[in-house]
């Protein structure tokens, strides 16, 4: 019986996923209709249910690919993986004013930079504080608090031991988990609410998936705003990190 | 037809991502350097241009915007395989350092917004002066 049912969600995983990832949005949108009268949005209560699934998913399995890891669930991994994640968010650049995008550029830009020195100093504060001192081990950390990406990027570049590359692509995993949660609930307080904002808050974020998750559950219409900036972000850190940042640090830390 | 209007989507994302990794190649970085924005810009620039032109019909848009419109769904199957223990079982300083870096994110989109804001008022009044008159 399982067997027979393994076959059909492996041989149509990605069905399976429509089925799964749609259920879990109606379910979604029930709740916030009917405990929060709307005030949370469905699509941001569904991104913290796929969370909270993808946790109970590890702590069972011991995988590192949340419910993807749970055999029946597969498909997840296709639906939620780059190819279709880029070719939506490629999608949504279709109702961008133009006009409004040149409004934001240099502002973009300006985020840019801005996003990445406040993270990674962030980052390397932080370590600083938990005992460590030397320049390559603060830099490894500091990168991951920019991405998941930048952090094991720089780390290998620059020859760090692997649990500080194991830190470092947790403390990138925490801010793009945070931004995904708390972007609807903090929007507010910061003005987060037209495409030139965006733009900002995706330039100063830059994790692709926190950006475009967070922005979806406040706004859909700024989602390809955030989101063009933010690609960006991960390659300018990559580029950053062993290089630039690097000297800066060993200045510091010697 | 609505192919169309997919495979205006699907040209556009390949076309932006190769030129995100060769642009990666070129300056030295493991990394896609703006894959998914060059391809939402040539989206966006495809799009006005045959807007104009008359050569998207309803259909060609429903191609895209059915994408567009699945993009949350991807986006909760995305949360759904992300590896949230790994986060929470990094440990108090990996935690301390993403959320003190979530913080600094966070206050900063007020600060930004402010700098060229006036800027951006100005093109505003004169963009609206334009249309009025």
């Amino acid at each position: 019986m399982y067997d027979s049912l393994l076959h059909v969600t492996d041989k149509y995983n990605l069905v399976t996923a429509f089925a799964f990832i749609g259920v879990t949005m109606w379910f979604s949108y029930w709740l916030s209709g009917r405990f929060t009268k709307g005030r949370i949005h469905g699509s941001a209560i569904a991104i913290l249910l796929g969370l909270i699934m993808a946790y109970f998913s590890g702590v069972f399995t011991g995988g590192q690919k949340g419910l993807v890891d749970i055999p029946l669930l597969s498909g997840i991994g296709l639906l939620g993986g780059s190819m279709l994640r880029d070719f939506a968010i490629v999608a949504t650049g279709f109702g961008v004013n133009i006009e409004e995008l040149k409004r934001a550029g240099i502002s973009g830009i300006i985020a840019l930079a801005m996003g990445i020195f406040s993270s990674f100093f962030a980052g390397v504060t932080v370590a600083m504080a938990f005992g460590y001192t030397d320049a390559v081990s603060l830099t490894t950390i500091g990168a991951g608090a920019v991405t998941y990406i930048v952090g094991p990027v720089t780390g290998a570049a620059l020859g760090a031991s692997s649990e500080v590359m194991a830190l470092s692509i947790a403390a990138g995993l925490v801010k793009s988990i945070l931004v995904m949660i708390a972007t609807p609930f903090v929007a507010p307080m910061i003005g987060l609410n037209s495409p030139r904002t965006a733009v900002i808050f995706g330039g100063l974020m830059g994790t692709s998936s926190g950006v475009a998750a967070g922005l979806a559950a406040t706004d859909p219409k700024l989602v390809p705003y955030g989101c063009l900036t933010a690609a960006f972000y991960t390659a300018l850190g990559c580029l950053l990190g062993p290089s630039l940042l690097f000297i800066i640090m060993r200045a510091i830390a010697g | 037809m609505i192919i169309y209007g997919v495979t205006l989507l699907a040209v556009c994302t390949l076309t932006g991502i190769t030129a995100g990794k060769i642009l990666g190649t070129l300056i030295g970085v493991p990394a896609n350097v703006g894959g998914v924005g060059i391809a939402m810009i040539l989206l966006i620039l495809a799009g006005s241009y045959l807007n104009k032109r008359g050569l998207i019909d309803v259909k060609t848009e429903q191609g895209v915007e059915f994408w567009s419109a699945i993009y949350i769904p991807v986006v909760v199957a995305m949360a759904a395989k992300q590896n949230v223990m790994g986060a929470l079982t990094g440990g108090p300083m990996a935690i301390t350092a993403g959320i003190t870096a979530v913080i600094c994110g966070f206050a900063l989109v007020p600060m930004l917004a402010r700098i060229g804001q006036n800027k951006a008022e100005e093109t505003e009044k004169t963009a609206s002066r334009a249309t009025s008159a």
